[in-house]
């Protein structure tokens, strides 16, 4: 309470003392900066705008036809073309790279949480030798650059199908990249999180006669589960999102190889050859549907994807 | 009872370990050992020809071309991130002064945060295909039809945006921040909030106008935080591989304009095929990393003695 009534007397005081200008100082009034105020608010609204209209007008694009695309870019659409919609799903093989890239973030999220969260805990709870040195192999994965392991992992990936295990251009061989480059966040923050835990619980646990295994499926994993959230979360953007890997990885290895793109490399295919020039209204449908899934996943668990996007950077 | 215990240690490690050393670590240590190769091809055999590779970079006017341009974003797009999220930051946090509430975010704070967040989790795949007609060099795109219904360029001379070599770096380096800022604004808020609110409220009472607030309280204590997103600027500036590579013609150009390590990179191995080359840059490209992860560890250092 006494906060208030010096935080609004505080202008008056503060005026004389500080060196501004004088205009700036009888406009800044009852409100502390009131200049300032409508100048930041301007400034926010013209950020928020300029994040959001782009965005809104591709949805909207989405729902023209071509040559309201081209003649008036600004208007609203006439009448709704859902046929953009299945003309990109179909014609445009989006429906096709949609489920690709479902396959592949289904079980690349999936065996990159049961991994790291498994390396995670034995290091966060259990002491041997050598334990940090595996942790900090782990977090050393953090800081490197992706396109720097291209050149070599897609030679490996190229070795191995020579001897006779297909990776390139298979769902199991990027399925198994993704891990391993989702790894070291997931151990990194599933490794804080895990030390976080009582060790009262596991204690009785074992006490009990539950082996380390059971300990940790049926009492600690089921107990971290707000951190498996935030990371799981994180891991599902970062999947669903990654282009680098899968432009490298997955092209037909011959005439005879199935098309096995993901919806990142398949709608930027679809923007490079020709389809892009002659079906705009197909190209943002694509974008459209490529895009919102992600962002209604952002906008439900905003509070966790937030603090699980900071997290590593902060701690 | 103990030897259980090892078992299962060494049972839990070994997936994981194994699927990380083999498919992210032992690629960069492959890079190391083939840049010592001159290697044209998946089935020759590598021949080792010592530091030809790296006497070979250091004659190669594309790649000097390509360090200048990542000079370019590494000293522009820190800067201007860095400043404009702490400045979104700062008024969502504590820049409201509204009601006389003490210390708060300016009004609708919690909606602007959700929303100016929103480029950070779209793919780049999307990025490129929105700024590819945004920036669509005749009258359709939407940033020419802007510029054409406010008079400011004529409908016959639309500019060319990524087809321009006077422009191509300048847009990129909207779109890098355009679709980073929204992190570090978030990044900021983080450490903002970690800050005890009674050392702003100290401030105003002593009389603190907002800017003096910002420069003398916030900024020394968001200090550390700044400079984690400076490196990590920096690593995007010395990266901006997927950008450059889908939005520019050439990729890289047009004339080279736009051409960064990363994508030259790129074009070395899987365009020309000259993977020992490449590895060359790539090893290169960690060496500049690594310089500025350095730089910025001295430069966090001297400024904590100052506190």
């Amino acid at each position: 309470m006494t906060m208030e009534t010096h935080s609004a007397g505080v202008p008056t005081f503060a005026a004389p003392a500080a060196d501004q200008p004088v205009r700036q100082r009888q406009a800044g009034g009852r409100e502390g900066g009131g200049t300032l105020n409508v100048f930041s608010q301007a400034f926010l609204v013209l950020w928020a705008a300029l994040v959001v209209l782009p965005l809104a007008w591709a949805v909207l694009s989405a729902f023209k036809d071509d040559k309201q695309i081209l003649s008036s870019p600004f208007s609203l659409p006439t009448t709704l073309h859902w046929d953009n919609f299945s003309r990109a799903w179909t014609k445009g093989h989006i429906g096709d790279y949609f489920l690709h890239t479902v396959v592949v973030i289904g079980f690349g999220v999936f065996f990159t949480m049961l991994l790291g969260s498994m390396a995670a805990y034995v290091l966060a709870r259990y002491q041997f030798r050598g334990n940090r040195a595996v942790y900090y192999f782990f977090v050393a994965g953090l800081t490197f650059p992706v396109f720097l392991a291209l050149t070599p992992l897609f030679l490996t990936m190229h070795n191995l199908g020579n001897a006779g295990i297909p990776m390139l251009n298979t769902y199991h061989g990027l399925i198994l990249v993704y891990v391993a480059y989702s790894l070291p966040f997931t151990v990194f923050f599933m490794h804080s999180f895990f030390k976080t835990l009582p060790t009262s619980v596991a204690e009785a646990a074992l006490v009990d006669g539950a082996s380390h295994t059971t300990l940790f499926f049926k009492v600690m994993l089921p107990m971290a589960r707000p951190g498996l959230i935030s990371v799981g979360i994180f891991n599902v953007i970062g999947q669903w999102n990654q282009y680098l890997l899968p432009r490298v990885l997955m092209n037909p290895q011959s005439g005879f190889d199935a098309d096995r793109s993901v919806l990142t490399q398949g709608l930027i295919n679809l923007s490079i050859n020709g389809g892009y020039k002659s079906d705009w209204s197909g190209l943002f449908a694509g974008m459209t549907i490529a895009m919102l899934p992600i962002l209604v996943v952002y906008v439900i668990f905003q509070r966790q994807v937030q603090s699980g996007l900071t997290a590593g950077t902060l701690k | 009872m103990r030897h259980g215990q090892y078992r299962f240690i060494a049972g839990f490690l070994a997936i994981p370990v194994a699927l990380y050393a083999f498919f992210m670590v032992w690629p960069y240590i492959q890079d190391v050992f083939y840049s010592f190769d001159e290697w044209n091809g998946l089935d020759t055999t590598p021949k080792f020809i010592g530091l030809g590779n790296y006497s070979r970079l250091l004659r190669d006017d594309n790649f000097r071309g390509a360090v200048v341009h990542n000079a370019f974003f590494l000293l522009i797009l820190p800067v201007v991130t860095i400043v404009l999220a702490l400045f979104l930051a700062f008024m969502l946090n504590v820049g409201g002064r509204g009601g006389g509430a003490g210390v708060q975010g300016v009004r609708g704070s919690s909606v602007y945060k959700v929303v100016l967040f929103f480029p950070q989790v779209l793919s780049v795949a999307i990025i490129v295909i929105l700024y590819q007609s945004i920036f669509q060099t005749d009258g359709t795109g939407l940033a020419n039809a802007i510029l054409i219904k406010l008079h400011i360029i004529s409908a016959q001379n639309p500019i060319l945006w990524f087809n321009d070599e006077h422009w191509v770096r300048w847009c990129l380096l909207w779109v890098l921040v355009w679709s980073g800022f929204g992190f570090y604004m978030v990044l900021f808020s983080a450490a903002m909030q970690s800050i005890p609110r009674d050392i702003f409220e100290a401030a105003l009472l002593d009389g603190a106008s907002r800017s003096k607030q910002f420069f003398r309280v916030t900024l020394p204590l968001l200090w550390d935080t700044v400079s984690v997103a400076w490196v990590y600027l920096g690593f995007i500036a010395l990266d901006c591989f997927a950008l450059v590579y889908a939005l520019t013609p050439g990729p890289g150009g047009p004339n080279h304009a736009s051409q960064v390590m990363s994508t030259y990179f790129f074009h070395t191995a899987f365009q020309n095929g000259q993977y020992g080359y490449a590895c060359a840059m790539g090893v290169a490209l960690a060496v500049f990393s690594l310089i500025l992860a350095v730089i910025q560890l001295r430069v966090t250092r001297r400024d904590a003695v100052e506190f």
